[in-house]
């Protein structure tokens, strides 16, 4: 298991750097920082005082060593926007898009486990058919589109929840819904399959022959193998979320990183733009880590390979 | 009774391989239902200039925000009712279905090709070729796509063919973790040997012993993302990011709309509908192609 640990980790590290490096060169690469920030009718001078202002002038390969160089010590830069560390901004955002997250994977956990199961359970019968139905509709539903919605019929046609903010939990709700429906059908697939592969097992054809309870059979024997390819998921889909917050908090008007991260690109602000990508890779690696440690550690057969 | 009519009897069920498939296709609902509305935007999308009643662009200020026709002052001039500038809404719809077809597969081609050459290399090589690849492809999926699209679009500065070229080098990991597996399967199958043992070149063989045999799989794979970019691109021009105005992108309408959310929700459902529609049939065909093509692969 220690090997494995070192191993993935090392690989993980690889990774990060590797991401942290494309996404820098890619925004840069994409437009040149200055005219962005300088705006509409800035001058030549202008342009050029904010490039060498912010060390656009530099070699690439430059700024990119100084940039990690600061974000490993935790600084990554100022906002061009706010003229504070970008590091206090995100401290004071992404709580808000965690819990968020959190809220979404919760919701499509609750909904997607408990139907994939049963679909599973009961194979081509009518819960097995209205679970495919939602992971098929889920899919080709545009979230966006969702959003407005729910806003036209929870706020408007039916006054229930506030349309848009973060001041209570009630603001979490639709946004909650949105996000969390969006990863359901992956979730719901996964587990059906997963279940329906063990169910087939001969050591649970030995369970059910001992005369074990059924339920017994399905939650002690069965649940706990078809369980492991999911949790890695679970970690995947909440690396998912946090990006597609992105568009969902702009709709919510929920005060996150996804929202910050629209109004950093909307006003040229590239050191948050920069930050905001970072730190979602960062997640997301280490996500996918966590993800694939745990299944080491529920299936010793992963280890081995 | 005479004797072929007895020797059709023992062999019912020896249909070619054909025939199998077409049968198969036949019982498959959801294939079929995905196929047939697919095609009929195809061809609505293609003869836009016959079938739409009006210039999608031509502006007409007194006649703004007209209701569709079920509503109470409906009027068949405009069927699906008129936009904020006056724009016929119908005849947007169908330019703007021939948008996220255009964006959707040209995407969809650019991201299928590179993800195909990737993941057949990795699965052919393997070893350290295949190594680096699934390292590339292990980043590509760390990267948050929706931040970098939306990034990458506003310093490019949003365009149809901007659109077109983010998406397709961003979605094409799925193409590649697909061909890499599904190459591996049939590397040491004994028709490749033969090729390698009769002194066929590699990128013959790649080329044509692996291709076609994991096109299949590929074609469930490009359907997929096909979907999977027309949703993003609707997603970038809702955020102002993707198709400017006044083209009739679908996302670009939904956002148009969202100002009129509370008084006028027509303006954003139906569209939204036909962006569901669409997306739900490529989805249902590509679903229903991985069930006649490999019924086991569920």
């Amino acid at each position: 298991m220690t090997i494995y640990i070192i191993k993935r980790l090392g690989l993980a590290v690889l990774v990060a750097l590797f991401v942290s490096f494309v996404s820098f060169m890619m925004l840069r690469v994409a437009g040149d920082p200055a005219i962005a920030m300088a705006g509409e009718g800035a001058s030549a001078a202008d342009i050029e005082y904010i490039r060498q202002q912010f060390g656009f002038d530099r070699p690439l390969l430059v700024q990119y060593v100084a940039w990690l160089a600061g974000a490993l010590s935790g600084d990554l830069g100022n906002s061009t926007y706010f003229s504070v560390p970008v590091s206090a901004l995100l401290a004071e955002r992404l709580p808000i898009t965690m819990v968020l997250g959190a809220c979404a994977l919760t919701f499509s956990i609750l909904l997607a486990v408990p139907l994939g199961v049963l679909a599973a359970v009961r194979a081509n019968s009518a819960i097995d058919r209205m679970a495919l139905a939602i992971s098929v509709f889920g899919q080709a539903l545009p979230n966006f589109w969702f959003a407005l919605m729910l806003i036209v019929i929870l706020s408007v046609w039916f006054p229930l929840l506030p349309p848009s903010g973060n001041d209570s939990w009630r603001h979490f709700i639709m946004p909650t819904l949105v996000l969390g429906y969006y990863s359901t059908p992956a979730v719901m697939r996964l587990t059906r399959s997963g279940t329906l592969e063990v169910l087939r097992a001969d050591y649970i054809r030995t369970a059910h022959a001992k005369g074990l309870a059924p339920w017994r059979v399905l939650f002690k024997h069965a649940l706990r193998n078809a369980i492991i390819p999911v949790v890695s998921l679970s970690a995947v889909q909440f690396g998912y979320m946090l990006g597609g917050s992105v568009i969902i908090e702009s709709i919510f008007a929920l005060h996150g990183i996804g929202q910050l991260a629209w109004e950093s690109i909307a006003r040229a602000d590239l050191p948050t733009v920069q930050a905001i990508v970072l730190v979602l890779s960062m997640i997301y690696v280490f996500l996918n880590l966590l993800g694939d440690l745990l299944n080491a550690w529920l299936d010793p057969r992963i280890r081995a390979a | 009774m005479t004797a072929p009519a007895l020797r059709d009897i023992d062999q019912p069920l020896q249909l070619s391989p054909r025939a199998l498939l077409l049968r198969r296709i036949g019982g498959h609902w959801g294939l079929l239902f995905g196929l047939s509305v697919l095609v009929l935007i195809v061809l609505m999308a293609l003869a836009a200039p016959l079938i739409a009643p009006h210039d999608p662009l031509a502006q007409n200020l007194t006649g703004r925000l007209q209701p569709p026709i079920w509503a109470e002052r409906g009027d068949w001039n405009h069927v699906l009712g008129t936009d904020q500038l006056g724009r016929d809404y119908l005849s947007r719809l169908i330019y703007g279905a021939r948008l996220s077809l255009i964006i959707g597969f040209s995407a969809m081609a650019i991201s299928g090709l590179i993800g195909t050459v990737l993941g057949v290399c990795a699965g052919y090589f393997g070893g350290r070729v295949d190594m680096v690849i699934t390292f590339i492809i292990t980043a590509r999926l760390s990267v948050p796509i929706v931040l970098i699209a939306l990034a990458v679009a506003a310093l490019l500065g949003g365009s149809l063919e901007i659109v077109i070229l983010i998406l397709g080098f961003l979605l094409w990991d799925r193409f590649a973790v697909v061909a890499r597996s599904a190459t591996m399967r049939i590397r040491s199958a004994d028709f490749v040997m033969a090729a390698r043992t009769l002194g066929c070149p590699t990128w013959r063989i790649l080329a044509s012993e692996v291709l076609p045999n994991v096109a299949d799989a590929l074609i469930v794979v490009a359907t997929l993302e096909m979907a999977h970019a027309i949703l993003l691109e609707a997603a970038l021009s809702f955020l102002g990011l993707g198709v400017q105005p006044p083209l009739p992108s679908w996302g670009l309408m939904i956002a148009e709309g969202r100002d009129y959310l509370f008084f006028e929700p027509w303006l954003i459902t139906i569209v939204g509908v036909a962006l569901f529609v669409l997306v739900l049939a490529i989805n249902l065909l590509g679903d229903g192609i991985r069930d006649v093509t490999a019924p086991d692969a569920h």
